[in-house]
């Protein structure tokens, strides 16, 4: 369990993590979503004790990531594929790592078979694909056999059997009760990957919810229409008390699922209609429009607080 | 596939079975693995492993033998076929042995900078860090096998160079005394070894490869080609200092050829690079603790 209470991070006066509250429960795959730079990696940083927080505090189990005796046998992370010596083999690289842990030497062996490096284990890091250095950190991460697991957008690079490897590996890994935390930008992974999911942009918590309560909020389906008259089209339904969007296009977007009473109100009052289709707004989508707002909120200090009202209402279970 | 699950069917478990299970407040996955409370000796494993296995190592310390070890039996040929008997009769035979060390060092300062310098440029150090979340463990356990490394590597080649101008030189210089031989070899490779420590400090403080060993050699070679241009005589005394405190100088000591007779003598450089080496330790610590990696 990874808690964070009041996570703040400035450099001079840039806040990368503002005010952080959040949990990581053990068991299942967390997401860590946010647009880049947001301050996902800072973050990591900082629960892995790299980065002095500016105010607020992490705690692993209770602890500070410092004061853990055993780290990688408790935590395992990886933050970037970048962060090995390029002059030194894989095997090595993973050696010295356990040797500084006390973990026996054979598991070096396991965790490069269990990603797929057998092969290359005596070949130089810095010859490495980013997919392959991907596999280097994760099985860095897997080396102490950890209880908490951390990846910083670990699908970056790898190839689609790599990405369907790595999903499937966390939800394993969350399966066995560990604790497993995974950033990253896509919305269209964390789909697939997390059972809960914290959104973040620019530092700030927009969202703390489990992912199918993410997914039936904002799953949001809409009607789609297009008219010739489309004048005639916004009184006939402005008078049906419909709600009605205007779209950039020239297309009507119609709240909720329902194409059937908008039909029959055209047809009632004789409008043409040249589209009438139900649409499905993605989770990319509501992803991008749950962080552009933040990004609005910080341009425009004065307007009511947006996000805050879209945060809150998350955990609610709108 | 079969562990495949569409998330929409699996809502986060509020509280799965083995979350009720004993086992302390902070339940989950317990590892088969022994667990192992993580010590300094650890680290000096992690960190003997990885300065063995890059290649930046064998070469440096590759290069530096082949500099003591070449210029010194070059230097003893060229005296032994050269000069008559007593031509080196108040010096003796190991003093041949500083020109080769002297450029030798630069060796010992580069790969003392990258030890440190080279993770900072790589990303390494992150790696490290969270391996090894103790920041003084990790810069102790540099510190320990470089200096080690570097101790041995410098007094064994210049113990070979110093037997073998001994051996060479017999008749035309005096035998050295046992205290001759002592700074001649153990003095001297302890005083480089603590110069390469220096600059895996220095390395640790700038972070960066290039910068580090541009200082070091810089703090090398500046105060002895300064001094060489300060002609004028109110400027003497400052001149005088910078001689006889040149790292040059101060090797040169060990040796008994120092360039002056005032200054440090006997043991005294092995005292001073020592005080130096510890409080740049200190500062590089406490800057260790107080940044982000």
């Amino acid at each position: 369990m990874i808690e964070l209470a009041g996570l703040t991070k400035r450099y001079g006066d840039r806040t990368a993590v503002d005010d952080l509250t959040f949990t990581v429960r053990p068991g299942i795959v967390t997401g860590f979503l946010g647009p880049n730079g947001a301050g996902k990696s800072t973050t990591m940083r900082m629960i892995l004790g790299l980065d002095h927080p500016t105010a607020g505090r992490v705690r692993i189990d209770g602890k500070r990531y410092e004061q853990l005796r055993d780290p990688l046998t408790y935590l395992g992370a990886l933050l970037d594929a970048k962060a090995v010596h390029g002059g030194r083999s894989a095997f090595n690289h993973l050696l010295c790592l356990a040797q500084s842990n006390g973990i026996p030497r054979a598991r070096v062996g396991e965790v490069l078979d269990t990603v797929g490096l057998t092969a290359v284990a005596r070949k130089k890091a810095k010859g490495f694909s980013l997919g392959m250095g991907q596999r280097l950190g994760i099985a860095g991460a897997l080396l102490g056999d950890p209880r908490i697991l951390m990846f910083d957008e670990p699908v970056n690079g790898l190839d689609p059997e790599g990405i369907h490897w790595i999903r499937t590996l966390m939800k394993s890994l969350a399966a066995q009760g560990r604790t497993v935390f995974v950033s990253s930008h896509l919305m269209s992974e964390m789909a697939l990957t997390a059972d809960h999911l914290v959104v973040i942009g620019q530092g700030r918590l927009l969202a703390d919810t489990s992912m199918a309560e993410f997914i039936r909020t904002n799953s949001r389906s809409y009607v789609r229409v297009r008219s010739p008259q489309r004048e005639r089209l916004l009184d006939v339904l402005h008078g049906a008390g419909i709600t009605v969007v205007e779209t950039g296009t020239g297309a009507l977007e119609v709240e909720g699922g329902k194409a059937e009473p908008i039909g029959e109100l055209a047809a009632q009052n004789g409008v043409v209609l040249h589209e009438l289709s139900i649409q499905q707004a993605s989770l990319e989508e509501a992803f991008m429009q749950l962080t552009a707002e933040s990004v609005e909120y910080h341009a425009h200090a004065d307007s009511p607080p947006v996000p805050q009202a879209w945060g809150a209402g998350w955990d609610k279970g709108a | 596939m079969s562990t495949h699950q569409p998330p929409l069917s699996q809502a986060a478990p509020a509280a799965p079975e083995w979350q009720a299970a004993p086992g302390g407040p902070y339940p989950g996955y317990v590892s088969p693995i022994p667990v192992v409370r993580t010590r300094l000796g650890h680290a000096i494993t992690s960190e003997w492993t990885k300065i063995r296995s890059v290649r930046s190592t064998i070469w440096t310390l590759g290069v530096f033998v082949l500099l003591v070890v070449g210029i010194g039996l070059l230097a003893g040929a060229l005296v032994s076929s050269s000069s008559s008997s007593g031509d080196l009769s108040d010096g003796n035979a190991l003093s041949l042995g500083f020109f080769g060390l002297l450029l030798g060092s630069m060796c010992i300062i580069t790969l003392g900078v990258l030890t440190t310098a080279s993770e900072y440029g790589t990303g390494m150090i992150r790696t490290t860090m969270v391996a090894c979340p103790s920041r003084a463990r990790v810069l102790a356990a540099k510190a320990i096998v470089f200096f080690a490394v570097a101790f041995v590597i410098t007094l064994a080649a210049s113990a070979f160079v110093a037997m073998t101008q001994v051996s060479m030189l017999s008749d035309v210089a005096r035998t050295p005394t046992g205290g001759e031989w002592l700074k001649g070899t153990v003095g001297v490779s302890l005083y480089i070894a603590l110069l390469g420590l220096l600059s895996l400090i220095v390395g640790s403080i700038i972070r960066h490869s290039a910068g580090a060993i541009t200082v070091m050699i810089g703090a090398v070679l500046a105060p002895l080609v300064i001094a060489l241009f300060m002609f004028s005589s109110s400027l003497e005394q400052v001149r005088n200092a910078l001689f006889e405190y040149s790292i040059p100088n101060q090797l040169s000591v060990f040796y008994s050829n120092s360039l002056s007779d005032s200054g440090p003598s006997g043991w005294d450089p092995l005292w001073i690079i020592l005080g130096v080496t510890a409080v740049a330790f200190a500062g590089a610590y406490a800057l260790l603790e107080k940044r982000d990696v």
